[in-house]
């Protein structure tokens, strides 16, 4: 517990003016993480900084030129040592791997946040080299830029229109990949209003760098007068319009579509799948990839 | 039909003169160099004593070398990229554009895990495992020959990519889809591709060579419970190279067949799948990593008890640990990708797995700790590596074992965080135990040490440099920032990697210490000049002369028990294992040199270079050669030659007469 305060101390010292990372949620998800990760920091550092205290007052006691220490030449085995020895770190392990199978089970990216509020849906295809956002609900979508309302859950489906990308926004939370021809899921939710970096974390070729976007947590009213203007404005998204935005093309400014066509992301899955046949039953990843 | 295939002109970089000077520089030291010994007329020494030994030492002493060149190469990617990311921050895009900047963090990674890490710890293995175990030379010494000399072949193969056309800029891992052809038609992955099978190809057959040496050719009475804990760990080294490496070569080969004629394992059509690579790659990437850190705990091991004047602590734990490490590591691959989707219960389960495989790394830390408790620790150079090593490498395993909680790998997966992680063990892990194991076993290699005060001062600046370099991106990852970014928004990055640089910077200073230290210990080496044990050492290989013979052992040591050398000299203080003038020797057979290695090595550079820009006919060629080598090598007629009683006799005399004066 002490090394735990003295690791808090260290961190926020170091991070003092930093913002926009992992150790600044905004969310439940990104907090629960952050807490697991300074749990499991707390126990390992625990062992960790008297071994390392332990390494190297042993290596200066018993140097050579240390005439006062004493010189066991043959102390080898000691049965007791020895429990020592497997015992510390089996208990580190078994109180970290305890954290990482609940932490595994309750911060399941699939996993719906049980929330009164009913989830938005967020459809995001990561193309060369840019991100789209659909909204299936309100018939728009978003190039670069996701807006969510604030305190709701986000419920996101994700493909790739290309090569596989990593869907992140650190201070909401976890990350997933996109793949082309799947459909992974996540579920994050931001509970303070305010605007957060996100972006490619998995290499996606040469526009990668500029591969980011912002999210916008707005409040509900706020979503719903974006929502609305987004519906007024812009292109829409039909076959035509994706196959032009999936040209390649770099750090492109965010813009929104007035309509998107029925189906739109489906056919997206699908088109990743490569052929127009039905699957085969080993390649029905869409599936696989579902809760 | 154009017979260069795509080969032209266009395929040399002239535009870029940041490659162009690099291109420049190294043809210059390669011309330097064969210069050098054409006007010493060293080339029949060469051929004779190097290039067609096949005498386990010198093929290990060519390893290090190997792996030391490399380590140049791969250091001098790294500072660039640490350069462009100090520089690249707000809408500054730095002095190297993306399409290099992608080959060199490809490069990088490539260079440094399998023609840097990997060389350096094969490397040790030839030349320490044969001696350890008391016996002549590896089971199959030609093979071994034939081993080194691939690995070879794919160092030189991803060098030329830096003149001749490109290197992959699809990372280290080279996922598909991004390195089919689809989204990589250039040549670079494929380069990434050949290199690999045709070094993957000579690791392989080290490790078949390694475990079938260490399980049938130990000298007298070496039991296993007697061998030393290095021998121990090579043999589990060896055994996962042997399970692991054909999945990389299948693996490659999938992704060859998809580039070459259009198959659909890694694609979506027809049943192929994208995952099924990232699973394939890392069922051989996490034993790789163990292969890569188990002989380095083993050079720890040997270190510690060697200048602590004391037994291994608990070797039977250290055993045990080893071969559960071994186990182990085949059942963690999937924790290096969490975030695909996978789920609870899979992700659940890898990730208690690999913290399983940290309790066997634990108890080694706290074994080494024990063996110098008690001890008289001579706070030598290796010694200093080691302590060194105990000190970082916990601080990397505690944050190994972070990412291994997959709700922390959702947050820090493929952020700075994690090259942070694996940087710190893999230098303050592999390269401490490597550099370790170099100045440890020198003066038994050559005959004299190395100058002590340029390894201290090198070892200082490699610890201090690592920490500077790589403690910021423990920090950066927190904040959010994404690996292998060309350039970057955030400018509270920018003071981080600025000190991350001058990190860079430090480290150069280290390497730049050891190259003055080897250049000055060589004019030294008169001065420098060692018996068989200059240590004081424990096992075997100090009961040889240094350089030992290339017949090792005059007479074969008969082993009574563990540290097999401390105890003759404790039982014998007066001539340990060399008996005295009096001692009748017999005669040795010993194998015959052979330019096998290196005639196949030259064809497997052709069927690469011509199967990378498609020249089909002279892969054909090189196919051909290939064989026909082989089949001239299974029809020789004097495998070996053998060494007179007499020679052997004069040989210990001449020892014993030095070691007197």
């Amino acid at each position: 517990m002490r090394y735990r305060i003295l690791a808090l101390i260290l961190l926020g010292v170091t991070l003092g003016g930093c913002s926009e990372g992992v150790l600044d949620p905004k969310g439940p998800i990104a907090a629960a993480e952050r807490l697991i990760l300074f749990n499991s920091l707390g126990i390992m550092l625990a062992i960790v900084i008297p071994t390392i205290l332990a390494t190297l007052a042993v290596a200066f006691w018993f140097r050579a030129s240390n005439l006062r220490a004493a010189y066991l030449p043959d102390f080898e085995y000691s049965g007791r040592l020895e429990l020592l020895v497997w015992s510390i770190p089996a208990m580190t392990v078994l109180l970290v791997g305890g954290v990482a199978w609940v932490g595994a089970h309750d911060l399941d990216p699939r996993k719906p946040i049980s929330s009164s509020v009913t989830p938005v849906t967020v459809q995001v295809v990561s193309l060369d080299w840019k991100w789209l956002f659909i909204y299936p609900e309100q018939g728009i979508a978003s190039v670069n830029k996701l807006v969510v309302p604030v305190g709701t859950p986000v419920s996101f489906e994700l493909t790739s229109s290309s090569v596989m990308n990593s869907f992140h926004v650190p201070q909401l939370g976890s990350q997933i990949y996109t793949m082309s021809g799947m459909v992974t899921r996540l579920h994050l939710q931001a509970d303070h209003p305010g605007t957060y970096p996100g972006r490619s974390t998995m290499f996606s070729g040469d526009g990668f760098s500029d591969m980011r976007f912002t999210v916008d947590a707005m409040t509900d009213s706020g979503f719903a007068q974006w929502a609305r203007q987004a519906r007024q404005t812009g292109p829409a998204l039909d076959t035509q319009a994706l196959a032009d935005l999936a040209k390649p093309s770099k750090a492109v400014a965010p813009f929104t579509y007035r309509t998107v066509a029925a189906d739109l992301f489906s056919g997206i899955v699908d088109a990743g799948m490569g052929t127009q046949e039905p699957s085969l039953p080993i390649c029905s990843t869409p599936q696989r990839a579902e809760p | 039909m154009n017979l260069l295939g795509k080969l032209d002109w266009s395929a040399i970089p002239l535009h870029q003169p940041i490659v162009m000077a690099a291109t420049a520089f190294m043809a210059l030291v390669v011309v330097a160099v064969l210069g050098f010994i054409t006007m010493k007329g060293a080339w029949p020494y060469l051929w004779r004593e190097w290039l067609t030994s096949v005498d386990h030492k010198r093929i290990g002493v060519m390893y290090c070398i190997l792996a030391l060149v490399m380590l140049l190469r791969g250091f001098s990617d790294a500072i660039m990229m640490r350069a462009q990311q100090a520089v690249a921050a707000g809408g500054a895009q730095g002095y190297l554009p993306t399409e290099h900047f992608d080959q060199i963090f490809s490069a990088h990674g490539t260079i440094m895990i399998f023609f840097m890490a990997m060389p350096f710890v094969v490397g040790l293995m030839n030349f320490a495992v044969p001696l350890q175990l008391g016996i002549r030379d590896v089971a199959f010494p030609t093979l071994n020959s034939v081993s080194f000399w691939l690995t070879a072949a794919g160092a030189l193969l991803i060098n030329v990519s830096l003149a001749v056309g490109e290197f992959s800029k699809a990372g280290w891992w080279g996922y598909p889809p991004l390195s089919e052809l689809q989204y990589s038609p250039g040549v670079g992955v494929d380069y990434y591709l050949w290199s690999l099978q045709i070094s993957g190809l000579g690791t392989l057959l080290s490790g078949i060579n390694f475990v079938t040496t260490i399980l049938k050719m130990r000298a007298p009475g070496m039991s296993y419970m007697r061998m030393p804990v290095f021998c121990w760990t090579s043999l589990a080294t060896n055994l996962l190279i042997v399970a692991a490496f054909p999945v990389l070569t299948a693996a490659l080969a999938m992704l060859l067949l998809d580039r070459y004629l259009g198959f659909h394992f890694f694609t979506n059509e027809a049943g192929g799948n994208q995952m099924l690579y990232a699973n394939l790659f890392w069922v051989w990437g996490h034993p790789e990593v163990y292969i890569l850190i188990l002989p380095a705990f083993g050079v720890f091991s040997e270190v510690i008890a060697t200048f602590s004047g004391k037994p291994l602590f608990g070797y039977r734990s250290m055993v045990v640990a080893t071969m559960a490490i071994c186990i182990l590591s085949f059942f963690v691959w999937l924790h290096h990708f969490f975030t695909m989707g996978a789920s609870a219960n899979v992700n659940g389960f890898f990730g208690v797995m690999s913290m399983i495989i940290a309790l066997p790394t634990g108890v080694k830390i706290y074994n080494w700790l024990f063996t110098m408790y008690g001890g008289r620790v001579r706070l030598t150079v290796p010694v200093l590596w080691t302590v060194g090593f105990m000190v970082t490498f916990v601080i990397g395993g505690m944050t190994g074992v972070l990412h291994a909680v997959p709700p922390v790998s959702f947050q820090l997966h493929n952020s700075v965080f994690l090259i942070a992680h694996f940087h710190n063990v893999i230098i303050g892990g592999v390269l401490f135990g490597a550099m370790a194991g170099y100045t440890y076993w020198f003066p038994k290699a050559f005959g004299f040490a190395l100058d002590e005060r340029w390894g201290k001062a090198s070892f200082w600046c490699w610890f201090v440099g690592f920490y500077l370099a790589f403690m910021p991106l423990y920090l950066l990852g927190l904040m959010g920032m994404t690996r292998r970014m060309q350039h970057y928004d955030d400018p509270a990055w920018q003071p981080w990697l600025v000190v991350a640089m001058i990190g860079a910077v430090v480290i150069l200073g280290g390497i730049i210490c050891q190259i003055v230290q080897l250049v000055v210990s060589i004019r030294a080496r008169d001065k420098l000049r060692v018996t068989a044990d200059p240590w004081n050492g424990r096992t075997l290989e100090w009961a040889t002369a240094s350089p030992p013979p290339a017949w090792n052992f005059s007479s074969a040591p008969n082993v009574t028990g563990r540290d097999a050398f401390w105890t003759s000299k404790r039982r014998d203080r007066a001539r340990q294992d060399r008996p005295g003038s009096a001692h009748v020797y017999e005669p040795i057979e010993m194998p015959k040199n052979s330019a096998t290695g290196f005639v196949s090595a030259f064809f497997a550079v052709l069927i690469g270079f011509s199967m990378i820009w498609h020249i089909w006919w002279l892969a054909c060629v090189g196919l051909f050669g290939a064989f026909a080598t082989l089949l001239a090598f299974a029809f020789r007629r004097h495998p070996e030659f053998e060494v007179p009683a007499k020679q052997i006799a004069q040989f210990e005399r001449a020892q014993s007469a030095g070691a007197a004066a």
